[in-house]
């Protein structure tokens, strides 16, 4: 009833062709961000902050960088942690070699440095598909975690392998507090989005579809393959740099390879997957799916056993936990196996009809 | 139909979430000392952070059924990790400000360890890594909240080195030896090689380094370089399931077994128990205690707690090697927080920020721990600013087939080699986050 387009003329193209056509739609995003930038460090505590919500936006922005090389090029990578690797220790070496860099060049340089490595390991697509690429992407996993480990110079010669940064400032800010973090990750996180739905609006962004849905045809029509898929990997690994950059700084501050290893890439791929291939929204749903539901599980159960008079051991919540979201997924991917994007349009529509359905 | 019914569970599960997550800072009633617990029973490394966790929350529920801490009761809540560095973050941000402010927090796990260490002095919670943690936070003067209590690796290699260079017949015998340390590569399997090296350059032997991935089932490379370079001793720096492949691969390559060495995470019964008559011969660093049935705690636990069933876990479990640690761990908490009752307060809640004064004061002399029931199984431990370890003191055991043996005197670290190192590191990571360490006068307050 009130989610409905009726009375809603375009009379121009440019309102034709905004990213969001329907008024209520529009509004609905608007509130959100200002919820998200106004509200929420006013009622979130400390650890939804920097235990949930920070991790969530950061993922989420992996997740979308992710979608635009696999949902909306369609080459599939298993290299997303690597590349959030290159963008962590590239940014860890800006930011300590040289002197006075401020945060967010440090971040943006790591994200170009990633941008670079995945130009790189995406010269393989332009002769394989599918899952053989994956393969190769899967390589760049290998590189990087063995270069990790074991180049000392990348590492600043730290005995253990593991680098930190601390003082971190933008603009004066100083980054300290979880609300600090969170509205940085936030405000990275609005700004990339912005730039990739309208990057995959734009000609370059049909470019990639064309090739995802037959690229045959595309070079055909005259899309050149190799600036195609070339500029998806660059594009895609640059987000996914950056992202790892924030996931190193400002996430967990102190860290080593194995926060970036080959599970990180699988992550990032099951919430494209489960979130929805070629959608910006199904990248946020993956994100929240994977990162949130698995702590949500963990809290819930022993929550619901002591509602039933049932004390649930920490072994057996986790092991449940493990079940539920094995269960949760296959569930959800049965019920609509082009994500949970896709159930969120299907509600769109079916709520545009609301109350009289066909 | 079907979206519906979606919507429905969804909005359920938010609101089941939000509840959740609002639920905590419910009533407060009189103040418990609470301890947060992370502890990890699932995963690869589930079958060692078992015992482990048992132990401390065992140790926790002793003293409350003996009154608590001067009539301070304790509270704890456990958190389930799986030795996952972001989960284990996640699990402190749960834990950390329930019931007050947790008293000290044991991540049991170098990684998590590391990123807390960036964290524990905003949030004024002490970082307890008993045996284990980063080796350059045994210097209190710029490693402020981090306490790396009974030993740190490098001590733990130290004591290893010496006790090889004593077989040999003295440390000059060590000269164009070969050592080869397989490690888990991660920052718990790297700390050590920095010592190594250091002994190395100083006696003339050689260090073989052979890293094995997480989780460690795979080894047959590493096994087959040393079946081609034959070091002379083995060192092993690895965890869970880690463990009990290395020592059937030296089975299989037919390395003896009386050779390898093991830091204590590769000495207790999970480690050994499936390779049984295989493992026999085989060491480990035990940092201060082995297995220990016969001390007096263990039998006190044993009937209060265990013979009531109010005990965790199994009860043979009861001082195996990691169980005690786990209770030496807990033990050495309980007595921070006993010790800063002295100061500010006896019987009354003590702040993470006391705690920490507690921990850096400590001195159990031998009575002392001789009176909680650790005769036997521990030497004296006595805290300062500058030195956030306390004891420097371990022996070597050693797997019979069935149980683990003392065979070793006591040997205690060379400060003369690790404190440069100590220095050294912590000034550098001093350097680089510009903290101004603590002068003699401000560690006194």
């Amino acid at each position: 009833m009130l989610y409905r387009e009726n009375g809603q003329f375009k009379s121009s193209y440019a309102a034709d062709q905004q990213i969001f056509p329907i008024v209520q739609d529009r509004w609905a995003i608007l509130g959100i961000v200002a919820f998200a930038f106004a509200a929420v460090p006013l009622l979130a505590n400390e650890y939804l902050l920097s235990a949930i919500l920070v991790p969530f936006l950061i993922l989420a922005l992996a997740a979308l960088g992710v979608n635009l090389l696999v949902g909306y090029c369609g080459q599939i990578t298993l290299g997303a942690g690597a590349f959030m690797a290159v963008g962590a220790y590239a940014a860890y070496n800006f930011f300590i070699r040289v002197d006075g860099m401020p945060l967010l060049a440090a971040l943006l340089l790591g994200g170009l440095t990633a941008a670079a490595v995945g130009i790189v390991f995406g010269v393989p697509s332009l002769r394989v598909r599918g899952l053989y690429l994956a393969v190769a992407t899967l390589a760049a996993q290998f590189l990087a975690d063995w270069a990790f480990l074991r180049i000392k110079w990348f590492t600043n010669d730290s005995p253990s392998g593991s680098v930190s940064v601390a003082n971190l400032h933008v603009l004066g800010w100083k980054i300290d507090s979880p609300v600090d973090r969170y509205l940085l990750c936030l405000a990275v996180l609005v700004v990339f989005a912005l730039l990739a739905k309208n990057m995959v609006r734009s000609a370059i962004g049909r470019q990639w579809m064309a090739i995802r849905d037959m690229d045959v045809a595309a070079e055909v029509i005259g899309i050149r393959p190799m600036f195609a898929k070339l500029s998806a990997f660059a594009v895609s690994s640059f987000i996914v740099g950056v992202a790892g950059a924030l996931w190193g700084f400002i996430h967990l501050s102190s860290w080593e390879p194995a926060a970036f290893s080959v599970d990180r890439s699988f992550q990032l791929l099951f919430m494209v997957i489960i979130g929805g291939m070629g959608s910006i929204m199904g990248s946020f749903f993956g994100a929240a799916f994977i990162v949130v539901l698995p702590i949500f599980l963990n809290q819930f159960l022993p929550w619901l056993g002591g509602l039933v008079g049932l004390a649930v051991s920490t072994a057996t919540v986790s092991h449940a936990e493990f079940m539920i979201f094995g269960v949760l997924i296959v569930f959800f991917l049965i019920v609509e196996p082009h994500g949970l994007a896709r159930l969120w349009s299907i509600g769109k529509e079916k709520l545009r009809l609301w109350p009289f359905p066909h | 139909m079907r979206i519906r019914k979606l919507a429905l569970a969804t909005s359920m599960a938010v609101l089941g979430l939000s509840t959740v997550l609002t639920a905590p800072a419910a009533l407060a009633q009189a103040k418990e000392q609470f301890f947060p617990v992370l502890s990890y029973r699932t995963g690869a490394y589930g079958p060692n952070g078992a015992p482990w966790a048992n132990g401390y929350v065992d140790y926790l529920k002793y003293i409350n059924a003996k009154g608590g801490i001067n009539g301070v009761k304790i509270s704890f809540e456990e958190c389930e990790f799986g030795y996952a560095t972001d989960r284990g973050v996640e699990c402190y941000e749960r834990l950390k400000s329930k019931h007050g402010g947790g008293t000290a927090v044991h991540p049991l796990s170098t990684g998590v360890t590391f990123a807390l260490t960036e964290k524990v002095p905003v949030d004024k919670i002490p970082l307890v890594t008993a045996g284990y943690g980063r080796s350059e936070s045994q210097n209190g003067a710029v490693f402020t909240w981090n306490f790396p209590l009974l030993g740190t690796y490098w001590m733990a290699a130290d004591v290893l080195i010496q006790h090889i260079g004593k077989k040999e017949g003295g440390l000059d015998k060590l000269k164009g030896k070969k050592i080869a340390l397989v490690y888990h590569d991660s920052p718990y399997g790297k700390e050590p090689i920095a010592l190594l090296q250091e002994r190395a350059r100083m006696h003339g032997f050689e260090v073989m380094l052979l890293p094995v991935a997480h989780p460690g089932v795979e080894q047959k490379a590493t096994w087959l370089q040393i079946r081609q370079n034959r070091p002379d001793y083995v060192l092993l720096w690895g965890w869970g399931v880690m463990n009990s492949t290395s020592i059937k691969e030296a089975q299989a390559t037919g390395y003896p077994r009386e050779k390898m060495y093991g830091v204590w995470w590769s000495g207790a019964e999970p480690d050994v128990k499936d390779v049984g008559d295989g493992a026999k011969g085989y060491n480990a660093l035990a940092k201060q205690h082995g297995a220990e049935p016969n001390a007096k705690i263990v039998k006190d636990i044993q009937a209060t707690l265990h013979a009531k069933g109010q005990g965790t876990g199994p009860k043979e479990e009861v001082g195996q090697v990691l169980y005690m640690r786990g209770m030496i761990a807990a033990m050495l908490t309980v007595e921070g927080v006993k010790k800063a009752q002295e100061r500010y307060g006896k019987g009354k809640w003590m702040s993470g920020e006391q705690v920490r004064w507690g921990l850096e004061n400590l001195n159990l002399d031998q009575k002392t721990l001789d009176g909680l029931g650790f005769a036997g199984v521990m030497r004296p431990v006595q805290t300062s600013c500058l030195d956030h370890m306390g004891s420097a003191w371990a022996r070597i055991h050693t797997w019979n087939g069935s149980k683990w043996e003392f065979t070793s005197d006591w040997y205690q670290a060379d400060e003369k080699v690790i404190r440069p190192m100590v220095m050294l590191a912590s000034g550098r990571y001093a350097e680089e986050k510009k903290i101004t360490p603590r002068t003699p006068e401000q560690c006194k307050q």
